[in-house]
């Protein structure tokens, strides 16, 4: 592939104009009682994905609304060609109904449901019967060219240590700077993780409202654990944060708010809503690295930048995920998770400049197919941030 | 030949910097930034990514790193003193702290 001109990519274009950088079918599971059929089909069919969750039934409100759009958002991310949309029968979250919302995209989209179908194994042969001919149909699609305004880059952090404030969040925040001036779109999101810096990004956002926003999500993250009566400290810095050398949360949040770069705050989205605007926006997510990862994917991110001090082998089913150790003794230790290193900085061998545009380099290769090392390993995590009570 | 301390600190007003290799105690560190330049001896052994003091801070007293706020020192702090948790407590999402603010 001759990727030296511009910035061209390669990537397959879906019925709805956007671009997907990979062709996965999802078996896409609306409830915790269908997640092991899922799992079965995968092992049948090659060349499809799916995850396990806990979710999806007796929940109501506003916790409903969020897990419905997380299951809508991941059909959606263009890296899925297909969805094959699993149910019981019986759930709040109605297989149909997210079925129904992932198809105005013009996707492929089948529902099968356990009830119907007789139990497991029926289940089991009509959900793999329906993936197999949407595989066949995904691997007639060939790649082609798109550019960076067509992307949306999630950045996070997490297993941090003293250093990611100095390597590799830096490094990010230059790949921020270079996606958004290329066009297009980057996610900043753990709003845990912004305690602290708050002041900073409310100074670059674009109007008074998208600061105003700011606030609002930092004081409602704060409130959560003044309102528990507890230290955050309890939970964030974790035990490996403060092990490497992190002393608190705003510590650790003003070293974490470096991926953001230097561009103005377009927009403040809630969690699995897909931006409106190209440039950098915040997402409102918790500092959990899964619910954080699962609410980019899901608001459409098609592939996400982790950087990590202590080292970590998440990653996502459906969206690659760059992983860049902070420091070079880590990427060593974990070089079976690891992709990229930006401890060189902190030896003085490379600049954060030439950390950052090595990182945008390799945002190329993997958008037009170069695997990550938690795709080849199906390290396939996925969890939703509830915001409400299970009843 | 003496070994070459390597530290780093991120803004002129912080009174902490950070150690970029395990530092020894009882070693005079240089530290650097944007022109500021200074040494600290160290009073204890610092492990690489940990903090120490550049300068006394009194207890009470905000401890700056990148130039911010990143807490406040829980008890009297001397240069050359290991910064962190057990000297440096955190200010934001303090929910052990209101208990009259919530009731």
């Amino acid at each position: 592939m001759n990727l030296e001109y511009n910035n061209q990519l390669l990537g397959y274009r879906r019925p709805d104009g956007k671009v997907g950088v990979r062709n996965h079918v999802l078996i896409l599971p609306t409830i915790t009682c269908a997640t092991q059929a899922a799992k079965q089909i995968t092992e049948l069919v090659q060349g499809t994905v799916s995850f396990i969750h806990q979710h999806g039934c007796a929940q109501v409100g506003e916790d409903y609304d969020q897990t419905f759009r997380t299951y809508v958002g991941m059909g959606l991310n263009p890296n899925v060609y297909g969805v094959v949309v699993l149910g019981l029968g019986c759930e709040t979250h109605q297989a149909r109904s997210v079925a129904g919302e992932i198809a105005k995209s013009g996707k492929p989209v089948e529902v099968v449901s356990i009830q119907d179908n007789g139990g497991t194994l029926m289940t089991i042969a009509q959900g793999a019967k329906v993936a197999a001919k949407m595989v066949q149909d995904a691997s007639a699609q060939r790649r082609e060219p798109f550019d960076f305004s067509e992307l949306i880059i999630g950045t996070e952090c997490g297993g941090s240590d003293a250093c990611s404030g100095l390597s590799a969040n830096p490094a990010v925040g230059v790949v921020s700077d270079l996606v958004v001036e290329a066009g297009g779109t980057a996610i900043l999101a753990e709003t845990t993780e912004l305690i602290g810096a708050e002041h900073l990004l409310a100074k670059r956002a674009v109007n008074d409202q998208v600061a105003k926003r700011v606030y609002e999500v930092i004081e409602q993250m704060e409130n959560r654990a003044i309102l528990m009566g507890v230290d955050i400290r309890t939970g964030n810095p974790s035990p490996g944060n403060i092990e490497g050398g992190l002393s608190s949360l705003e510590e650790k949040s003003l070293g974490a708010s470096n991926k953001s770069g230097t561009t103005p705050l377009k927009e403040l989205i809630n969690y699995a809503e897909p931006p409106s605007q190209k440039g950098l926006v915040w997402m409102d997510t918790p500092g959990h690295d899964i619910e954080q990862l699962t609410g980019m994917v899901a608001g459409g991110a098609q592939v996400v930048l982790f950087t990590s001090g202590r080292g970590t082998p998440t990653g996502s089913p459906i969206a690659p995920v760059i992983k860049i150790s902070t420091n070079t003794a880590m990427f060593e230790n974990m070089s079976d998770n690891m992709d990229l290193n930006a401890g060189t900085i902190i030896e003085g061998e490379e600049t954060i400049g030439e950390v950052g545009q090595r990182i945008f380099e390799e945002i190329k290769e993997v958008s037009s197919g170069k695997l990550t090392k938690s795709e080849i390993l199906k390290q396939h995590d996925f969890g939703i941030w509830r915001i409400g009570p299970t009843f | 030949m003496g070994v070459q301390y390597k530290t780093v600190m991120m803004k002129p007003s912080d009174n902490v910097a950070i150690a970029l290799m395990d530092l020894p105690k009882g070693a005079v560190v240089p530290v650097v930034c944007e022109g500021h330049q200074q040494e600290v001896q160290l009073v204890q052994d610092i492990r690489f990514g940990h903090k120490f003091a550049v300068k006394p801070i009194a207890e009470g007293a905000e401890i700056l790193k990148y130039g911010e706020i990143i807490g406040r020192a829980s008890s009297e702090i001397s240069m050359g003193e290991h910064v962190h948790v057990h000297n440096l407590e955190g200010i934001r999402g303090r929910g052990d702290k209101v208990e009259s603010r919530v009731q």
